[in-house]
């Protein structure tokens, strides 16, 4: 199953290898990766999205867990949480496909952030879902490039 | 108080009552050795191999229970290192591990003699920091100390740039605590957990208690003890966990695993409660995990969180010292009334009866096991014996009843030969009182053979039991059940003359070739107390170790010596190595 794990971590150089690190060195699965600093200028938040069974990521969640730079490890697909996430496509500019690509956005509140003579840039940011939908629709288009950014979430409730 | 970066360093190491350091010195750490040259606390025991450096911090660790300190320059001294830091980490011995690093404007450069520290031993430390100013020098050895003898001990290191060995600063004293918001060092149980523990010891009908290292590294021996005799439950321990509970005890059936005993697997396959202390379920001891105890329920006591359900599901997890939990178990015990086990102990005295341990003796020849016992007799039982690895490792654990934690040194986890020398060298300085020995095989005495000449200048007096099969007997032995005796590489050609090799180091060799020699070998080498004795016996080539639970194999399928065919490949178990 596809678990989000959120952790908050020390803003320090090496607290990043050291969670991909731990990953490879223990065969467990990253599907995404994000990170950025917060509000608290000496933590960072991370949010990995893994595909595993209960005990895998349960193993996940405590190895992390035991990561000295890690302050706290938060399982999001087990409490109410939000995710989103974004995605750049950059595709090709092809005057006879406009109209079409034109409402396929518009049906997925996607939006063209940048056009220059020969491509265009489309945003679209929800739900991964979204994208993906996003994506399939366009698959008669030339897409050129893709940049997704991976999840990210936050909790609902006020202190967890 | 100004001081530079190296006295700051030197001053913290002697708040933290370092008494030994094993280190090697270089370029970027001189400005270290400068100012531990005017320290008149602490000792340096100046290694010949930086690999030697950290099992002798790490010896020294296992034998007095304190946190070992090993110092390495950059680049080389370092990678030489990180050997001795997997093998301590494998088997969670608490442990600092000060390295120099090339000074902080040239990092990242391929300056001379730079390797990247920090990344190299990531995956084998608790936790590692890089230094670059001096300013966060004495916090940073304080954090260091402090994670690597709490919650489950482990090597940290500290990697220390040139420059902020050099700049000054003004030194306040050692920080009195620290605090770290990301790390939890000591646990407190949860009492339901208690509870439910106590709850099915009280239903079990068929108990075993399964102790590992963590009773030895958690100083738990006496909880263990008391814990134990109050349930009369039989009890097993691993290859870590040998002297937590005394071996020569009604109690004790042995080792378990792959080379334990008859008795302890048989019981740990039938077993309907087990009660893993300390202990994480290795491969060696579960063997086919399909197999694996198919009757019992689990309870399992551990500080690490991620120990417990890591290899096989548990019904009951206590979280937590050791001591603490076999405290408030005994305590929830205390006027309950236990199940009759008479049938389970009736059951087991059979298994015992097998008597697993028997070999035979050959004419000519002698046999290895005979001379761990002819050690055990002439010791009494009482020294310290550190081992390398291989077969003698299993033989010594095997024919050597310890009685005492911390006497049983070896490395389990990681099995890295040439730790056996280096360790007894530490083992020595901790405790000179006692006698020291190193049992190992012609194999792994020459990966770290130049420690002799260290324990020449430190004056460890150790005895040297050279288990000579001429062969890399643990491979042998495989290779023979296994790869249908194919022997690649596994015999060792122009070995030296290992008692001339140990008078030119400045100690003593004797050679024992003879079964009537033996004792009176170990006799004699046991009366020198002021020099090291390199005992050289050359020992059955041919023998293996049994009993043992060839790989895919469930523990109630064991090879007994003599008695069962060795089956040849399984497919399924080679993959377990
Ligand atoms: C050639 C060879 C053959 C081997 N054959 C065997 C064999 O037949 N049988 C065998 O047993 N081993 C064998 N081993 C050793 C094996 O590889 C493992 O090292 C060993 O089984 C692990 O022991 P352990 O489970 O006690 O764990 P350890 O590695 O000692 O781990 C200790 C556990 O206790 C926990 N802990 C530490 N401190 C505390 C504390 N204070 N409180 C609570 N918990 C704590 C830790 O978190 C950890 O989970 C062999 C090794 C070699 C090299
Ligand atoms: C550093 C290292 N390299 C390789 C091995 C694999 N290995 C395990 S036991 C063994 C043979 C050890 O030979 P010896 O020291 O003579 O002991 P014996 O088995 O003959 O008693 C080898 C090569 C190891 N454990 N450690
Ligand atoms: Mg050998």
């Amino acid at each position: 199953m596809r678990h989000i794990i959120s952790l908050q971590l020390e803003n320090e150089s090496g607290a990043l290898s050291r969670v991909a690190g731990l990953f490879s060195a223990r065969g467990f699965n990253i599907e995404s990766l994000t990170v950025a600093p917060t509000n608290d200028k000496t933590l960072s938040r991370m949010t990995i999205v893994s595909i595993g069974d209960n005990t895998i990521i349960e193993q996940i969640i405590k190895q992390l867990d035991k990561l000295i730079d890690v302050v706290k490890v938060t399982n999001l697909t087990a409490t109410k949480h939000v995710e989103r996430e974004l995605a750049l496509i950059k595709i090709n500019n092809n005057p006879n496909s406009q109209i079409e690509i034109d409402s396929i956005i518009d049906a997925h509140g996607a939006k063209i952030v940048g056009v220059s003579a020969d491509t265009y840039i489309v945003e679209v940011a929800g739900k991964s879902r979204r994208i993906n939908d996003f994506l399939m629709a366009c698959d008669t288009f030339e897409i050129l490039e893709i940049s997704r950014t991976g999840v990210t979430g936050v909790c609902q409730k006020k202190e967890y | 108080m100004k001081l530079n970066g190296a006295q700051i360093l030197v001053n913290c190491l002697k708040s933290e009552n370092v008494s030994h350091i094993f280190g090697y010195p270089g370029g970027a750490v001189l400005h270290i050795y400068d100012a531990l040259d005017a320290c008149d606390d602490i000792i340096h025991v100046l290694v010949r191999h930086e690999q030697g450096a950290v099992h002798g911090a790490d010896g020294y660790a296992r034998v007095s229970g304190k946190c070992g300190v090993a110092l390495v320059t950059s680049g080389p001294g370092l990678t030489n290192a990180v050997t001795g830091i997997a093998t301590a980490y494998m088997d969670s011995i608490p442990m600092v591990v000060i390295s120099g690093q090339v000074s902080s404007a040239v990092i990242g450069n391929d300056a001379f003699q730079e390797v990247d520290a920090v990344g190299i031993t990531r995956s084998c430390v608790k936790h590692n920091f890089l230094v670059k100013d001096v300013n966060d020098l004495s916090n940073i050895v304080k954090k260091a100390f402090h994670i690597a003898t709490t919650g489950r001990p482990a090597p940290v290191l500290i990697d220390i740039t040139k420059d902020a060995t050099i700049a000054v600063c003004e030194f306040e004293g050692y920080p009195k605590s620290i605090n770290m918001r990301s790390y939890q060092g000591e646990i407190t149980i949860d009492t339901a957990q208690i509870d439910k523990a106590q709850a099915l010891i009280k239903q079990a009908k068929k108990p075993i208690i399964y102790s590992g290292g963590g009773s030895v590294i958690g100083n738990a021996s006496e909880a263990l003890r008391t814990f134990t005799r109050r349930t009369n439950f039989p009890i097993t321990q691993t290859l870590m966990g040998l002297g937590a509970y005394p071996a020569t005890d009604r109690q004790s059936l042995g080792m378990l695993g792959m080379h334990g005993s008859y008795e302890a697997n048989m019981a740990m396959h039938y077993s309907d409660c087990i009660i893993a202390i300390g202990a994480r379920f290795d491969d060696r001891i579960t063997g086919d995990l399909d197999k694996f105890c198919p009757y019992a329920k689990i309870i399992h006591i551990d500080i690490d969180p991620s120990s417990v359900g890591k290899i096989i599901g548990v019904d009951v997890a206590v979280i937590g010292q050791v001591n603490d939990a076999l405290s408030a178990i005994t305590q929830a015990l205390k006027d309950q009334e236990l199940p009759n086990i008479k049938p389970w102990w009736q059951q087991i005295e059979k298994w015992r009866a097998v008597d697993s341990l028997s070999y035979q003796t050959k004419a000519g020849v002698i046999k290895p096991q005979s001379v761990i016992q002819t050690l055990y007799e002439v010791t009494q039982g009482e020294a310290i014996v550190t081992s390398d690895v291989g077969q003698h490792q299993m033989w010594a654990a095997q024919y050597y009843p310890f009685d005492e934690p911390r006497r049983w040194i070896n490395s389990g986890g990681l099995g890295t030969m040439g730790f056996g020398l280096p360790a007894a060298m530490g083992a020595k300085l901790a405790d000179p009182a006692s006698d020291v020995v190193c049992v190992t095989g012609e194999g792994s005495i020459q990966m770290m053979l130049q420690e002799l000449s260290t324990m020449l200048q430190y004056h460890t007096p150790v005895k040297i039991i050279n288990l000579n099969n001429g062969y890399l007997g643990m491979v042998r032995q495989w290779q023979e059940f296994f790869y249908e005796k194919r022997y690649a590489m596994s015999y060792m050609d122009a070995l030296p003359d290992f008692v001339k090799l140990a008078e030119s180091y400045g100690h003593m060799g004797i050679k024992v070739d003879k079964q009537e020699n033996l004792k009176p070998a170990l006799l004699e080498a046991f009366k020198q107390k002021d020099c090291t004795v390199f005992v050289d016996i050359l020992i059955d080539p041919s023998e293996n170790v049994f009993p043992m639970i060839p790989s895919g194999a469930g523990h109630h399928e064991m090879l007994l010596a003599g008695r069962d065919k060795m089956k040849t490949k399984n497919d399924k178990g080679l993959n377990l190595v």
